[in-house]
């Protein structure tokens, strides 16, 4: 399994970042398209649009249009923002000796990756977790929780910065904060479209229009916090694999990653902050539940991260020691 | 056969111009690498004189070893060129090693807010060395083979390329783990 994950994954930085670009640009347009194929269908099965007595052009569709390019961009150029805003992360208080810390070993995990310095914030919360945002190498934040800071020594602390730095380093920030913001979007869209879907039955009555047209549209309302689900899961479990071999590639440390891992399994404390649009983001889930623990294709269907002992195992692999199952 | 032949000569022209712009770029990260490394190193020796002055008071029987630190440091600070440099600092990392090992036996120091906050500063400029020296390691790896490999090392030799230099790493050094002198949680 180690072994397949290691073929299937581009050895390269440029390859990684160029498939990641690709998906992302793959994400916004599929964004886009199912904005308009929405916006289309509340146009015809609800006002009337493309017939002689409906409204002058399909409103809908502009509208969702709009909205679709609106989303997009603010998700660029703004994600990060956002999502900073959302969790409450503050800047650093350089005056701590913790802070200071942090910022030391993020300047450590920087110079090792060959990033520029990101922004860095914490989060007031005992529960630990970190995460990285932003839409490229210049303009990225990493973020960690006070919890992770008192939890962890200078050693392990250093393995979840560069593990966010390779999320950094191979792209992946631009494409799980498309996610993150995207996902939000079609929430906002499916309960939009129901919301219409009510006030035009109010408006037309019963049977006023054809049961065949009807369906589609209640399938696309239905499904879409599934597909954002989807999305946000296929994006996650190999990229966090990949992005605990790229941190150990930058501080040659496997085992300080490995106990992080260990300890922050231990403490066991859900965020609360977080959101089913955030999830992906962090560097372990911060919803907990108990498919993430197993294995197998029903578990990388329904999770954004991978099994933490497994994560641990493939650690101490790395390292050369056999140990960590147990663990 | 004119047009191919045409072809191929404007096919190799781009590739000798793509290979050239290749190996500056790699020159010019090096370089910048080196200023990296050569920043942390000023920084560790501003830094060192306020630690010997800091623990001087409290480690009255290890003035020699104080001193050691002091000499190997004015020589690092006087060494210049990438091997006598990293020579130097090598020797400056080692008898820096010694008085962070020294400081256990006081455990008064651990009290001293000042000291705490110092062998932070110092630890993560060793960090620092040593993660900046590993990215330029990679960095002059990637250079050396460039040139070597057929046929972009025709191009190396036309142009006077010369191989980087490696920032060594003393063998003991190598096998060693990262020092961690954070105090434990």
């Amino acid at each position: 399994m180690a072994g397949d994950l290691q073929r299937r994954e581009p050895q390269d930085f440029a390859e990684r970042q160029a498939r990641n670009r690709r998906v992302s640009a793959g994400i916004v347009l599929l964004f886009i398209f199912f904005f308009l194929a929405v916006g289309l269908s509340v146009d015809y099965l609800y006002l009337d649009a493309f017939t002689p007595s409906g409204p002058p052009f399909a409103i809908a569709t502009v509208v969702s249009l709009i909205l679709a390019t609106g989303i997009t961009l603010t998700s660029y150029y703004q994600g990060s923002e956002l999502i900073l805003r959302s969790l409450g992360a503050e800047g650093l208080d350089l005056q701590l000796p913790e802070h200071r810390e942090l910022h030391n070993v993020v300047t450590e995990m920087a110079l090792a990756s060959g990033c520029p310095m990101p922004k860095i914030y914490v989060i007031f919360d005992p529960a630990p977790n970190a995460f990285a945002t932003g839409r490229d190498e210049q303009n990225a934040s990493v973020c960690v929780t006070t919890g992770l800071l008192t939890l962890l020594n200078r050693e392990e602390t250093q393995g979840v910065i560069a593990h966010e730095l390779a999320h950094v380093r191979n792209d992946d920030i631009l494409l799980m904060t498309l996610v993150s913001i995207l996902l939000g979007g079609i929430a906002l869209l499916s309960d939009w479209a129901q919301r219409s879907f009510n006030v035009s039955r109010s408006r037309q009555g019963a049977g006023g229009k054809s049961a065949l047209l009807v369906i589609p549209a209640l399938l696309l309302i239905l499904f879409s916090p599934l597909i954002s689900r989807l999305l946000a899961m296929a994006v996650s479990r190999q990229r966090e694999y990949l992005a605990d071999a790229t941190g150990v590639e930058f501080t040659r440390n496997p085992l300080g990653l490995a106990k992080a891992l260990g300890k922050i399994r231990d403490a066991a404390m859900p965020f609360q902050l977080a959101s089913r649009g955030t999830a992906h983001l962090f560097f372990v889930n911060p919803l907990r539940r108990s498919v993430d623990d197993r294995e197998g294709r029903l578990a990388d269907l329904l999770s954004t991260h991978p099994p933490i002992a497994r994560r641990i195992m493939l650690l101490y692999q790395m390292a050369g020691l056999p140990g960590g199952l147990k663990g | 056969m004119k047009w191919i032949v045409l072809a191929l000569i404007v096919l190799a022209v781009l590739w000798v111009i793509w290979a050239y712009n290749l190996l500056v770029s790699l020159r010019n990260r090096i370089q910048n690498g080196w200023k990296q490394i050569d920043v942390q190193l000023k920084r560790r020796h501003d830094l060192i004189p306020n630690l010997v002055e800091a623990v001087k008071g409290y480690m009255k029987y290890e003035q020699d070893t104080l001193q050691k630190v002091i000499d190997a440091r004015s020589k690092a600070v006087s060494s210049s060129g990438v091997k006598a440099t990293a020579e130097a600092e090598n020797l400056l990392t080692q008898s820096l090693g010694r008085i962070f090992a020294l400081m256990e036996n006081y455990p008064e120091l651990k009290a001293n807010e000042n000291v705490l906050r110092l062998q932070e500063e110092l630890t993560t400029t060793e960090n620092q060395i040593a993660f900046a020296r590993q990215y330029y390691n990679d960095l002059v790896m990637q250079f050396n083979i460039r040139q070597e490999i057929f046929p972009a090392s025709l191009i190396a030799q036309f142009f006077n390329f010369k191989p980087g230099e490696f920032f060594s790493v003393p063998e003991t050094e190598k096998t060693a783990p990262r020092v961690d002198l954070s105090l434990p949680r």
